[in-house]
């Protein structure tokens, strides 16, 4: 609880998220059997489905089983994506492997069945010519590429956050990466959540080699400064090779964003 | 699961477990932070789960160039062997209904690595106090049935104060009395299991408010240091602020990066 200027007494929210603990027991004390089965049913419908986007059939078979991989990238967000697609896929041909969807509360659909195959969360391809690189597992010479970019006021520093040269990168590594990195490391104490954490996370527990690529930048959206800002990584392991006419996807990156500016005709 | 970072696990038997609770404040957490940082202790392992959002950064206890680029995840496991001591230290919050699976996970590995005991750091609203506990001490403990029978002798001779039962219905007048802990996270589901699964437990919280929560850190710390005396006093002078708690590298911009001079 705080007490504001104005006289009033609010419930101020709680950093260590602990204020949900105590109503979650008044709930779990007060559950039925039938609430308990509604609250499987909905964590059993929080599936997350792999499947073949072509044809929506469920894949049999695990996908780093069916494909050898050694060099598995990930692309989070948009920019990172639009460097991937524009720099790395364009070159060569990648063939459509699979797509994994989920589905929450929060989706518009009852269910993950219902979900049309354009939104898929996570579209997987390979080369055609190397089928060993995965793009968008847990086999022991597999190095693991993550790219994404975070706003440059979740960077910490001592020095405002005005006065940094944005957008740049910054790594994270696992142990059992030994390559070295295109930048700078992260310095402590900035720390990164989600699913590129989820994945280093994962890497870092079970010894893969891992490397994370992180752009802050000051624009979220789709931009191309930003996604450019990754050019340094195409001298990495991971994405060696990959890029053939880095002029051409240059100009590919352009396109991409000056379709994707929504014209604002308020003042013309 | 505790996944080890060398080949073969460690043997915890007969060691001392220390965790925090993910409370207000942080206490606990920051608390077990001074543990590791001022003893020192190496990374043993990670307690891998899905239950608490994930994190990575780089080594938060870093103190030279060279440490300061391994990767740290949000559960890991350290140890000091020669005190028998291991920490667990949590650096994230639990996605919501996760919580009690994380404690039905941590007790049965507890049970299954034979810990001699288990003390959880922990904090609790001070705006939730009442008349009696705002005239006392912040700190108050808590053990478990089969804990009281080795220490509550060492306990009662610190003159240590036991968190107070109140009502558990707060707005009846004949409600039962149990222990709460308000914004004490999974403290309390942690000492109920613990008590019906005989595992031996203490508890140590403070009460606090959210702000800048150092200084209730290293009160937890020093506190737990009565007891278990982790580290000793260098000169004959007992007093809290001689001992030499060390901060760790990451404690800095707590409060956010530094401001733009054109704000002045």
């Amino acid at each position: 609880m705080a007490a504001t200027f104005f006289g009033e007494v609010v419930k101020a929210p709680c950093r260590a998220g602990a204020e949900d603990d105590e109503e979650e027991e008044e709930e779990r004390r007060r559950e039925t059997p039938e609430d308990r089965e509604v609250r499987r049913q909905l964590a059993r419908k929080r599936e997350v489905r792999l499947l073949r986007r072509q044809t929506k059939a469920s894949l049999e078979v695990a996908l780093l089983e069916k494909y050898s991989c050694s060099r598995f990238i990930i692309a989070v967000g948009n920019n990172a994506v639009a460097f991937l697609s524009s720099f790395v896929m364009n070159s060569g041909v990648w063939e459509e492997v699979g797509c994994a969807k989920l589905w929450n509360e929060w989706c518009r659909t009852t269910d993950a069945v219902h979900m049309s195959p354009t939104e898929a969360h996570c579209v997987f391809y390979h080369l055609k010519s190397n089928p060993s690189v995965f793009g968008s597992c847990p086999k022991k010479n597999m190095q693991v590429t993550v790219l994404t970019c975070r706003h440059v006021t979740d960077y910490k520093t001592s020095e405002s956050t005005g006065s940094l040269p944005s957008p740049f990168l910054k790594a994270l590594k696992t142990q059992n990466f030994k390559d070295p990195v295109c930048c700078s490391l992260l310095e402590q104490p900035n720390i990164v959540h989600d699913l590129p954490a989820a994945v280093l996370s994962y890497c870092q527990v079970w010894q893969l080699p891992a490397v994370l690529y992180l752009c802050y930048t000051d624009v979220m959206k789709l931009d191309l400064l930003t996604a450019e800002a990754f050019k340094p990584v195409l001298s990495s392991r991971g994405l060696k090779g990959l890029a053939k006419n880095v002029p051409q996807s240059t100009e590919i990156l352009r396109k991409l964003m000056t379709a994707n500016e929504v014209q604002s005709n308020i003042y013309t | 699961m505790f996944v080890p970072c060398g080949e073969s696990g460690p043997d915890l038997s007969g060691c001392t477990l220390l965790l925090p609770a993910v409370s207000v404040g942080n206490v606990g957490q920051l608390a077990i932070d001074l543990i590791i940082s001022t003893l020192n202790m190496s990374k043993i392992g990670y307690f891998y789960t899905d239950c608490l959002v994930p994190m990575v950064g780089n080594n938060p206890y870093a103190t030279a160039e060279e440490n300061s680029t391994e990767l740290s995840i949000n559960t890991e496991v350290y140890s000091l062997p020669s005190r028998k001591l291991v920490a667990l230290q949590l650096r994230s919050i639990f996605i919501k209904y996760k919580s009690s699976s994380f404690c039905e996970k941590l007790l049965s590995w507890v049970k299954s690595s034979s810990f001699a005991r288990v003390i959880v750091l922990s904090s609790s609203h001070s705006y939730q106090r009442n008349d009696l506990q705002l005239r006392s001490t912040p700190f108050r403990y808590l053990l478990t049935p089969c804990m009281q029978d080795s220490a509550q002798n060492e306990i009662q001779s610190l003159n240590w104060q036991e968190m107070e039962k109140t009502p558990c219905i707060p707005e009846m007048s004949d409600s039962d009395y149990c222990v709460r802990i308000p914004g004490g996270g999974i403290t309390r589901t942690l000492y109920q299991e613990s008590c019906s699964k005989e595992i031996p437990m203490a508890v140590l919280l403070k009460f606090v408010s959210e702000g800048d929560n150092i200084p209730d850190a290293l009160g937890l710390v020093e506190y737990l240091n009565e007891w278990l005396q982790i580290i000793k006093p260098q000169s004959d002078d007992p007093t809290p602020s001689t001992l030499p708690w060390k901060i760790p590298s990451s404690w800095k911009l707590l409060f956010g990066s530094g401001l733009p001079p054109a704000l002045f």
